[in-house]
């Protein structure tokens, strides 16, 4: 058997059980990881459960800066028996599977061509502590100082780790500390190592910081001056406003008096959240809400109204897979349409698609001037990897210089000087109009704001020209919109080509790789990521410029390619489809697969139920 | 509707402390049907607020859907308005609430927009003691879709389809009473005596004000067998007292008999007066309420009046202890922190 050998390059999947406290011993290995200078992105598989169910971690050491899913595994660490039958069969063939040999292997699972290594961490752990619980905590902390002599990982960073993560808990840092030393002393004295992977000190993270989107979106609301939040919990979005919450309590307490400048609200349903939104924007505060698929679809008779009466409305959509319930707790970029046409009537909505925290931080504090400027719903669309895993991302950063947006406002003076307000009049052209504050002055400026038609001045009508007039001033405003929103990123290969792919949001980092991958074996593709709806002229042009655009996706139904021929009105034989809906973040292999497959003088005509297969992640791990 | 309000004023009509008219706390024309008991509401809010003398445009009015969330056009013409979604203007009073406290809001909604689509979030508004005035205005049925029973409808009454309601009512007050409300009163739309000053009372509350008004449909719910038309509800309302509010600044100047009659400060220094007040019932005892409202409803009468008033409410604003500045009027000075701490931030995150 050959086994697997790399540096700083590899695949390394923890099978945990939920519940044990392995999520924050994975955490220190891969924080270890990025502080001895590497690119790491770990992501977080688990169930929607609190306890007992198998849960995975998975780390990308990428030290070329690959932070997407590759596809594969190099080294499994597996503590969980529940899943220990399923985990061994994804190693990659000369690749490491790591157990607890405390109980022997079950004969049936082993595997020839895999470095089988045995750590006996139960009968550490039990030679070691005798309450139950803290057996079962520093179990997890062992293996990670068995990885740590495996690995040939830099010990003084792992312990310094603890120190850090530990700060004002300080007794619990000695019991870590020692903890680790056992797993490292045990393959020490016992084992061979390092294997075949390991890492070394390298480095490629420079000033770069690992968070996850969701406090990067809680920040970013922060930033962009949001003083009401209105929500309800719903996984994966919960953590959005936790972080809000958290950093308010430390930056948003008014010096003077010690009271809160900020207000959060936990609704009763999501269509409260939304309600109270529109309510406070409605009255001139940011606000905004956070939510994930159900919730999406219960704002949506809400999101009709903001559009239609045109208030500002702040959403952050956490994706997850649908429909339905679907999988709470695992990705999906499957809410695109629903939200980009969310409620009934001629409705279309104003979407962002963040890819990195940094652009979660930009993007969530830009969504506030966008929604104020552009008096319409903003729905930040997030989705469970970008938002709950921790992410390498450029550090955040703030203009102080920068004055918030607050879009077409009158005030008193502004009034008096108007003959007569229209809050529904066309003044500059570009189908903005002016709005003003409950409030503001005496006599000029109320009207009655509702989701029923009107005129111009905002006074109640069924007369069918002035909704027309009122239809199609909405659309001119969407042209307007399309210059204000986030341009699209072009990465052109330095070879002649006609085929190009698209995609948005959590789908870059693993196409960047699998373009990669292609352009080895000579297949050049040009890339655009997509960062707003409405699609800007650039997209229209990059899409006529090309033979063959394939769109990559985290859905079943290729959402956003349908977003495009329904935009665009383009046919089915220009835009394919390269899909993953399995719940697990899309890999750089599964990518480079279906595009392969699709990519004409390919010999194989693959049938449309194998293609679907092969989006799925069980094809995919021997892909 | 063409209709315009007439814009000439006699020159004497009474002016408030403001210097206001009540004209000029009036709306647009009303296109309810002649005799709907939400345009006497309606006229008892004109004449509240312009008493009170409240700025016009320091009122926020909020509404959902249905013939009483249309209602809002027609009173207070100067202040800005949300006609909303259905069952839903608690939500959104909530979030204008808190994004400026300074303002007074004003909540009207029906029987159909409350006790059924809007059930979750009027009580949780309650729940919450949202700075608000909740007007009911109850009819016992859907008039706009033309005449179905609502929840609030009695068991056995019939509106004018005939059939008697088979399910029991849900009473608004007694409901809020449950679930903690600090300000519950029940009137009558054609009692603009006792209305007033309950929709006063409601203003200066600080907290949720719940006032349940039974309001006649005339067009599907005035008929003989209805226990929401004029003549049932004159026969059988019996009023837990009568309420003067006194503002702050005014002389008191009316004087009570001996008896049963009690005097409360409000927040601001007004007074609410209550006198010939029920021997079977404390306004201020919320088990005492509880009892009161079922002793009725068991004798078959409506029980009007104030029924419950918390005096040592405090509302939203205080319970999350928000700025005392209005949050909508802070900007980037207050509200963003800056360069230099989001560094400190990056440097916790490597």
């Amino acid at each position: 058997m050959k086994s697997l050998e790399a540096v700083n390059e590899f695949v390394i999947k923890f099978a945990n059980v939920n519940g044990t406290g392995s999520a924050s011993a994975n955490n220190l290995f891969a924080k270890a990881l990025f502080r001895m200078g590497l690119p790491v992105s770990p992501k977080n598989i688990f169930p929607s459960n609190i306890q007992g169910l198998p849960t995975w971690y998975e780390v990308r050491v990428s030290e070329k800066g690959y932070l997407g899913r590759r596809g594969g595994v190099d080294i499994m660490l597996s503590v969980n028996p529940q899943s220990m039958p399923q985990d061994i069969k994804e190693v990659e063939p000369g690749g490491y599977f790591i157990y607890d040999n405390t109980k022997p292997l079950d004969l049936r699972l082993i595997r020839n061509d895999v470095n089988i290594i045995g750590l006996p961490l139960t009968r550490i752990c039990n030679e070691q502590y005798k309450d139950p619980r803290q057996r079962q905590l520093f179990k997890n902390v062992i293996y990670v100082g068995a990885l740590a002599a495996l690995l040939d990982m830099d010990f003084a960073v792992i312990t310094e780790l603890v120190g850090d993560q530990f700060k004002g808990k300080e007794k619990l840092v000695l019991p870590n500390i020692h903890a680790l030393e056992l797993g490292h002393q045990y393959v020490k004295a016992n084992l061979e190592c390092p294997i075949g992977i390991r890492v070394r000190k390298s480095d490629q993270v420079g000033d770069k910081i690992l968070l996850d989107g969701n406090t990067a979106l809680g920040l970013g609301a922060i930033y962009g001056g949001a003083t009401v939040a209105a929500w309800y919990p719903i996984t994966p979005s919960t953590s959005v406003v936790d972080a809000y919450e958290r950093y308010a309590k430390r930056l948003r307490i008014d010096p003077g008096t010690g009271k809160k400048n900020y207000a959060i609200l936990q609704a009763e349903d999501e269509l409260a959240a939304m309600g109270m939104v529109i309510g406070a924007s409605w009255n001139g505060a940011r606000a905004f809400t956070a939510t994930s698929g159900p919730g999406l679809s219960l704002m949506s008779e809400f999101l009709g109204l903001a559009y239609f009466a045109e208030i500002p409305t702040v959403l952050y959509d956490v994706q997850r897979a649908g429909p339905s319930t679907g999988m709470p707790t695992r990705t999906q970029q499957s809410d695109v349409l629903s939200a980009a046409y969310a409620s009934h009537g001629d409705t279309k909505q104003v979407l962002l698609f963040p890819a990195t925290p940094r652009e979660c931080f930009d993007f969530g504090a830009l969504s506030f001037d966008l929604a104020e400027r552009l008096q319409t719903p903003i729905i930040l669309m997030t989705d469970l990897d970008l938002g709950m895993n921790d992410n390498m991302s450029e550090p955040l950063e703030w203009d102080d210089e920068r004055k918030y947006d607050r879009g077409k406002v009158l005030g008193a003076e502004d009034l008096d000087k108007l003959e007569r307000f229209g809050r529904y009049l066309d003044v500059d052209g570009d189908g903005i109009c002016y709005r003003t504050y409950p409030g503001t002055h005496p006599d000029k400026g109320a009207f009655f704001t509702r989701g029923t038609s009107r005129d111009e001045y905002a006074i109640y009508t069924e007369r069918g020209e002035e909704y027309e007039k009122n239809m199609h001033r909405l659309m001119a405003k969407w042209e307007t919109i399309k210059q204000h929103v986030p341009a699209p990123e072009t990465v052109r290969c330095e070879q002649a080509t006609d085929a190009a792919v698209l995609y948005y949001g959590t789908s870059e980092e693993s196409s960047r790789e699998a373009l990669d991958y292609l352009a080895e074996e000579g297949i050049h593709l040009n890339a655009m990521r997509v960062r707003a709806f409405p699609f800007s002229d650039e997209v229209e042009a990059f899409l006529h410029e090309h033979e063959r655009v394939f769109v990559i996706e985290q859905n079943r139904d290729a959402q956003l390619r349908t977003l495009l021929m329904a935009e665009f009105e383009l046919g089915p034989d220009k835009l394919k489809s390269v899909l993953c809906f399995d719940g697990t973040p899309i890999s750089a292999r599964n990518i480079r697969k279906q595009i392969l497959m699709q990519m004409p003088g390919h010999n194989v005509t693959p049938l449309r139920r194998e293609r679907i297969v092969g989006g799925t992640g069980q094809g995919e791990n021997r892909a | 509707m063409s209709y315009q309000v007439p814009k000439f004023r006699h020159p004497e009509l009474p002016v408030n402390e403001l210097g206001y008219t009540r004209a000029d706390y009036e709306g647009a024309i009303s296109t309810l049907c002649a005799g709907c008991g939400h345009d006497s509401i309606s006229g008892s809010i004109v004449r509240a607020c312009h008493e009170l003398s409240i700025e016009p445009h320091k009122i926020a009015k909020l509404s959902g859907i249905g013939c009483s969330s249309k209602a809002p056009t027609y009173f207070l013409g100067k202040s800005h308005g949300f006609n909303s979604v259905h069952g839903r203007m608690p939500s959104v009073a909530t979030g204008a609430a808190m994004a400026n406290r300074d303002l007074l809001y004003l909540g009207v909604s029906g029987d159909g927009d409350t006790a059924s689509i809007g059930m979750g979030q009027f009580t949780h508004a309650i729940r919450r003691n949202l700075n608000m005035v909740y007007i009911v205005m109850n009819n016992g049925c859907y008039g706009l879709t033309k005449g179905q029973d609502s929840a609030t409808a009695d068991e056995g009454s019939a509106s004018k389809k005939g059939d008697p309601n088979p399910f029991g009512a849900i009473d608004l007050p007694g409901l809020a009473l449950q679930l903690g409300a600090t300000f519950v009163a029940r009137s009558f739309s054609g009692d603009k005596g006792q209305l007033v000053p309950l929709i006063k009372a409601g203003m200066t509350h600080r907290g949720f004000a719940l006032i349940d008004v039974v309001s006649p449909c005339v067009t599907f719910n005035n008929n003989d067998a209805s226990t929401k038309s004029y003549e049932f509800v004159r026969e059988h309302a019996e009023a837990t007292g009568t309420v003067d509010f006194v503002p702050m600044r005014e002389e008191i100047t009316t004087s009570y008999e001996p008896g049963h009659s009690q005097e409360v400060t409000m927040h601001d220094g007004s007074v609410l007066h209550l006198h010939k007040l029920a021997e079977d019932l404390d306004p201020f005892d919320r088990a005492s309420a509880m009892l009161a409202l079922e002793r009725h409803r068991a004798a078959g009468s409506i029980l009007t009046g104030l029924i419950y008033m918390d005096k040592d409410s405090r509302d939203l604003h205080e319970v999350l202890d928000t700025s005392r500045r209005p949050l909508n009027g802070l900007g980037e000075e207050d509200l963003c922190p800056g360069n230099k701490v989001l560094q400190n931030i990056n440097h916790s995150l490597r």
